[in-house]
This record gives C-alpha cells, structure tokens and sequence, in this order.
C-alpha cells in the first residue's frame, strides 16, 4: 500500500506551508520579492511574503506561505523498532523472569556537556511526566555519573562496574560536537573490546533513533522520551541477547 | 501589589544566613587558592602566555614552592620588582622567556618587596575605579530604559559573530548582553588568552574578547543614546581572574553564585567558597552587579518543590555577598519560571515566588529566567510561555530579565530568534506596564498562601542547614538533591593554608571595611 501525504492547510492535498528566515539586507520591498524568490527556488508555488520588516541594521526578518507540490508515501517508511510498551512493574517482572538478576546501568553527560536534564529526567528516581526513573526500578542498579564526564572515564566505569548498559547524553550540538562525542565513546568501546558487552544508547534534544543506528548505536531517544521507554528497550533487549548466548 | 509576609520568619532567615556563613568565613580567612594568587598577577598587569602557550599567571604560581605560595605570590613577585626595577607587565615576559625566576630574589626584604608592590597596587586600583567612574558617567549620558532591563545571550563560539548578534540585539532592544562561555570552560584551571574564534556552546572568556565586545557595545549605545551593558561569567574554577578582568575591561554584571560551581560543576566546596569571596570583593569595588544562579535548582529538579530552596539559597548568596562588601544593588539574585505549564494555578506560584523575592530583597536587582525546562521545539507555544513569563516579570518589577527565546532546546538562538524574543518582551512590558501597581493580592488568597509556605519552609531548611554547618549540608545532599565532599571535585589541590606573613595586597586594600575609605577617596 502507498499513502502520498502533502501538508494540509485547509483543503486536502493544497500542500500549504509556512516559512520564517531572516536575511541579511536591509528591509526593502526588493527585499520582500527577494524572499519571495527565494521560496521559488526552495520548490514552492504561490509564495506570499505575509510579513517583511526590519529587524536590526543590515537584517530584515519574513514570514512567507506557500504551497509544496511534493510529496511523500508515509507507508513507505519503516515503523522505529524501539518502543515496546511496557509499565515500571511489568518490565521488573520480566527482567526477574528473564534475567534473574539486576541489570548494571550507568548514565552521563559526556564530554563538556553540563546539560544533565534529560539524562537526569531518564534516571533520576523522580522521573519525568509522571513515568518514575530508572533508579525507581527494582530491575536495575544505577548509577548517575552527572556532567562533563570524559568519555575515557565513562569507559573506565563500565569495565570497573560490570555495567550492562550504558547512556550518553548531549545537548550542545553546536559544530556537531554531539557527534563526536557519541563518536568518540563507540570506538572507544570498539577498542577496548567492549562494545558487545553494552547495550549502547544515546540520547538528547536531538538525538534520533536514525542518527543512533549510523552511529553505531544500539537505541537513540530524543525529546519526549519518557524513562520506562528506555528501560524497556534495555530489558528486552538484554533478555535477546541472552536468549542468543543461552 | 503586595504581598503580606511575615517580617519576623524573614529576619529569622537572615540571622540564619549570617550563623550558616560564618564559620565558612572563618575559613576563607586562613586560606587562599591558585586563582586568587593569579588574579593579583593579572591585576597587577601579568598577563601573556609562555613559549608553550601557558598562561602567564599559571605559570608563574605554578613554579612557586608550597613554602613561597603559602605566604602569597605578591611577595615573591614583589621582591623581583625590587630588584629588577622592571613594570610587572615586563617582568612577567622576563620570568616567561626564563631570563629570571622569583626564587633568585628570596633573600630580598619582605618591606622591599611592599614597598616595590605599592605604587602599582595603586595603579591597578586607580585604573579600576577610573572605569567605574566612567560606566557612571556613560549611564548618566546615555540613560537605560526603566527595567525589567532585557537581556539576551549571544553564543556563536566566534567573537566576531558575537559581535554582530550583539549590535543586532542592541537595536532590537537588549540592554544587557552576555557572552555566554564555551561549554566546559567553568572546569579550565585557567583563563584562555587572545580573541577566540571556536567554541562549543559559547565563546570563550578572555581579556581580548571583552575588549572587543566592550567596544562594540560602547559603539553602539552611542548611536541609539542608550547604553548597552555586558555580561559574562565568572562562577567556575577562575573566578577571581575574571572578576580581575572584568574589573579592568569594565563589563557591568558577572554571574557569581557562592555555590553553583560546587554543585551542578563539581568544582571543590572550599575552593569555591574562597574563590568567590575574593572575586565579590574584586566585583564590589569595580562596580559590577553580581547574578546568582538560583535558576539551577530549578532546571535540574521540580519547581515546585525547589522553591523554598531558591529562597534559601537567596538569604545565603546574599549573606555571602555583603561579607564580601556588596551593596544590595549589586546583587542581582537569581530566580527562573520553571514550573510546569500543565500544572493549574502554575502562573499564580510563579508571581509567588517573583513578588516574595521582590518584598524580601526590594533593593536588589533581582535576576529572572526564562523556562527551558519545559521548553520542547514547538516553538509557538514556546513563545506563549515566554510571554507570561514576560508579563511576571513586568507584574512583579524583577530588574534584570533573561529574554527565552522560542526556539530553546532546539538550537543556539539565532539572530531572528533574539529579535522575536526581544520584541514579545516589549510588547507585554509596554501593554502591561503598570499592570502590577493596579492588583490587590486577595488575602488568604491562592499566591498569598503559597508565599507564605514557601518563606516558612526555607526557614526550616535554613534552621537544617545551620544545625548541620553549610559544608556537611552539601555534602548531605540538602542543596540540590547532589552530595559533595569537602576535599572532592575539581580545583581542591589548588586550595592552600595560608602561612604566616600571608600578603595579598588588593585583598587588604579592598576589604570591606577598608574599601568603603578607598571609594570615597577616590570619588572625592
């Protein structure tokens, strides 16, 4: 089956969109037909420069609608394999069951990251919306590295603690720094030898599961991720994997 | 409007404060720290790298033997203008390039060497208090608008690009701009030098980079007949060498919190405490308002129940800052909206906790920041959360206002981002002006009642926090839900006994006590 979705604004495949960018000219009315022009040339029909004005020396700031007249077939993209819907109770069921033991965890921010509130919000006990953290669960020992944490240490720590799984955040993505961070940590564990004794995840703002896989990563979760999402992909996960050696 | 408090619990809170610092005063007092010693370096004009590219004033600290360091690098060096004769900037050159090295001059008096110090000490004073003198001078020239005063972030990691963003910012409305740091650089030993272009999340702070956006500011403000502050950060490993440059580069404000770097960087308690009562004394006597960062609470943990530690943390930053001679309008203590927005009645214990800090502190240029806790990439509702968090801020007359911006947690803010945030902060601060002189707060009503929780539990943690002295409180994770101990966390080795006939010249002439003399003779 084929589902080819356009954007909707008030009438089934009009294709409407809105854009806002900034350019660095002055406001004219040459400038508004210079947006206009641009949105021409990104692909749009029927561009309207809603709003052109300036908004610093040297600056103008638009806001244009357009319509697109691409398309996309939705049904032609894989479904992500990460989420298995699991409760805090079900998932300490299952790790009992199928485990027998607890599951070592170890999280950080690492690199110069200090952005620990989405590594915090995944393994503080308090949790996030209402969905408890990972060091509420009888399943799994925890440990919270904190921030700034070099991913040599984060290493280090996992061998020294047997740990099972491990969780990298980053937040500062500026200059891909995010990147080579994760980078970093995979051909670390790839060179000590370690990286088929981890679960490896990533996580942040603007992580993706996409961007996890081309890493090399084994899960990724971005923005919104609730803590038992993550602790269900570490069970089951886990559970496979000694499925296969048993 | 007006809250009804209770007075007594408030001064309760405040003798609290005063037996919580204290004994950690006492401890300051016997010791001193690296950074200390290299900011008395860069104030007396050290400054430079070596041939390898260290930081003149860590590498002169660094080759002082612990008996040397234990008495202050101020004689050592002293003994060596002594002898030398040579302007310290020149010295310093001289010791990098190895022509000499402070021990050849050890068996020098110790009166020489004061003697030798004085003249500069004075110099460097002079210096500071001439750009203190002259951001006055600029601020009756070039008046700002009344407050909430509005502040933006610039962060490209380049200064050139900061610049830029800055000026931009400026037209749109900013009145304060913050350079804000490269990620990472709270925990550097030591303060980069020249103008930076890489960074990660932020420029670096050196002397060069404040030099070129001073001056692209003053330019500025010249041209829109107002004048544009500068902000940046001391708080981390360095802080006194960057309150030093700060002082000598005229910036206007300083994050400075007493116990943020302990906390959410792990930089050791002691070095921490130490540091930051030298470098309120360097900011006290420059004339640079200080910002704490009670907003950390916030972000890592839930707002609700951080509350009455921000209020907390409020009576102690400030404790710590009059003990360091700060007057209350140099203390802008810190406070975020960070409560969640699908909680009810979220925006009535917003203006709470906004208008309790303002009756509690009503002379200090109290700091309020955005939400970025709860801020997710949609950026339309983004922008509706700024917006009452701009009109509390308006309600409640907060002095120094973070602008959000609609994109936080999506990217570094943009140029256009700054002007869509700056522009939804005059809009409701110019439609809603006066809104807060218009309200009667019901009594016994919903905000009334939660003000009075929130004064009565940060009472009690205070009375928690006195009973168990502030360091082994923080090591019992009171502040934050973190624990740290007092000899862990980064900078401890740095942290060193003061020996007897310990000299810290700037130290002497800026105490408290001291400096009140210093500035009225020098403003008379």
């Amino acid at each position: 089956m084929s589902q080819f979705v356009k954007p909707y604004g008030d009438t089934q495949n009009d294709g409407k969109v809105q854009l806002s960018f900034t350019l660095p000219v002055e406001w004219s009315e040459a400038a508004d037909e210079a947006a206009r022009q641009l949105a021409g040339k990104m692909g749009f029909t029927d561009a309207q420069v809603v709003d052109g004005r300036p908004i610093a020396s040297g600056f103008s700031f638009f806001v244009v609608y357009a319509s697109t007249t691409q398309s996309v077939d939705v049904d032609a993209i894989a479904p992500s394999a990460r989420t298995h819907a699991m409760t805090m109770e079900e998932i300490d069921a299952f790790v009992a069951e199928r485990l027998g033991r607890k599951i070592r965890i170890a999280g950080a921010c690492i690199g110069t990251d200090a952005h620990t509130v989405g590594i915090d919000a995944i393994l503080n006990m308090k949790g996030y919306k209402g969905d408890y953290g990972l060091e509420r669960y009888h399943a799994f020992e925890t440990f919270n590295l904190g921030s700034q944490i070099a991913v040599e240490e984060l290493v280090r720590f996992a061998r020294e603690h047997r740990i099972d799984a491990l969780l990298a955040s980053q937040a500062v993505t500026q200059k891909g720094s995010d990147v080579k961070n994760f980078t970093a940590l995979g051909e670390l564990l790839e060179a000590e030898a370690m990286r088929d004794d981890v679960v490896l995840i990533c996580g942040g703002p603007r992580v993706t599961n996409r961007l996890a896989s081309e890493l090399g990563y084994d899960a990724g979760f971005g923005r919104g991720t609730l803590p038992s999402e993550v602790a269900a992909f570490i069970a089951v996960t886990l559970a496979e994997r000694n499925g296969r050696k048993g | 409007m007006e809250l009804r408090i209770d007075r007594e619990s408030v001064d309760r809170c405040r003798e609290l404060a005063a037996s919580i610092v204290a004994p950690v005063q006492a401890f300051i007092a016997a010791h001193s720290t690296v950074s200390v010693e290299r900011a008395v370096l860069r104030l007396l004009g050290v400054d430079g790298v070596t041939p390898e590219e260290v930081p003149l004033p860590n590498a002169i600290v660094d080759a002082l033997d612990s008996h040397e360091r234990a008495r202050g690098v101020a004689l050592a060096y002293g003994r060596a203008l002594a002898e030398t004769g040579l302007d310290p900037a020149v010295l310093g050159e001289a010791l990098a390039l190895r022509r000499f090295t402070l021990e050849e001059f050890r068996d020098t008096p110790q009166e020489a060497a004061r003697g030798a110090l004085r003249p500069h000490v004075e110099a460097a004073l002079v210096r500071i208090a001439a750009q203190r003198d002259d951001r006055s001078a600029r601020l009756d020239r070039l008046p700002q608008l009344p407050p909430p005063l509005l502040y933006v972030i610039v962060a490209s990691g380049n200064i050139y690009e900061d610049r830029t963003a800055a000026i931009a910012a400026a037209e749109a409305g900013a009145q304060v701009i913050a350079v804000i740091r490269s990620t990472g650089q709270s925990l550097l030993d030591f303060v980069p030098f020249g103008p930076t272009t890489e960074g990660f999340g932020g420029t670096y702070a050196t002397q060069a980079n404040f030099r070129i956006m001073r001056s692209a500011l003053d330019e500025i403000a010249e041209r829109l007949g107002r004048y544009v502050m500068l902000t940046n950060y001391a708080s981390g490993l360095c802080m006194p060498e960057i309150a030093a440059m700060a002082a000598i580069e005229r910036l206007d404000m300083l994050l400075n919190d007493s116990m943020y770097g302990i906390l959410f960087r792990d930089i050791n308690m002691k070095r921490t405490f130490i540091d930051q009562h030298f470098s309120r004394m360097l900011n006290a006597y420059s004339g640079i308002i200080i910002n704490t960062g009670e907003d950390n609470y916030l972000t890592t943990a839930d707002a609700v129940e951080q509350a009455p530690a921000v209020l907390a943390s409020q009576f102690i930053n400030e404790e710590f800052a009059h003990r360091a001679g700060l007057p209350d309008a140099q203390i802008g203590l810190g406070d975020a909206y960070e409560i969640d927005p699908d909680l009810k009645d979220g925006f009535l214990y917003q203006v709470a906790q906004a208008q309790l800090a303002r009756e509690i502190f009503p002379n200090a240029p109290l700091k309020y920041m955005p939400p970025t806790k709860h801020m997710t990439g949609d950026v339309f509702k983004g922008h509706l959360i700024d917006a009452m968090f701009n009109l509390t801020s308006v309600m409640t007359k907060q002095h120094i206002h973070l602008c959000g911006m609609l994109t936080e947690a999506v990217h570094t803010p943009f140029l256009g981002d700054r002007v869509l945030s700056l522009e939804n902060a005059r809009y409701i601060m110019n439609t809603a002006r006066n809104f807060g002189d218009e309200i009667v707060l019901r009594p016994g009503g919903t905000i009334e009642r939660r003000a009075a929780q929130v004064l009565s539990e940060c009472e009690s943690l205070l009375e928690r926090v006195a009973a168990m002295g502030l360091m082994h409180a923080i090591e019992a994770s009171v502040f934050a839900d973190v624990s740290r101990s007092g000899e862990g966390g980064r900078g401890f080795d740095g942290v060193f006994a003061r020996g007897d006939g310990y000299y810290n010249p700037f130290e002497e002439a800026l105490h408290p006590s001291a400096a009140k003399a210093q500035l009225s003779g020098v403003e008379g």
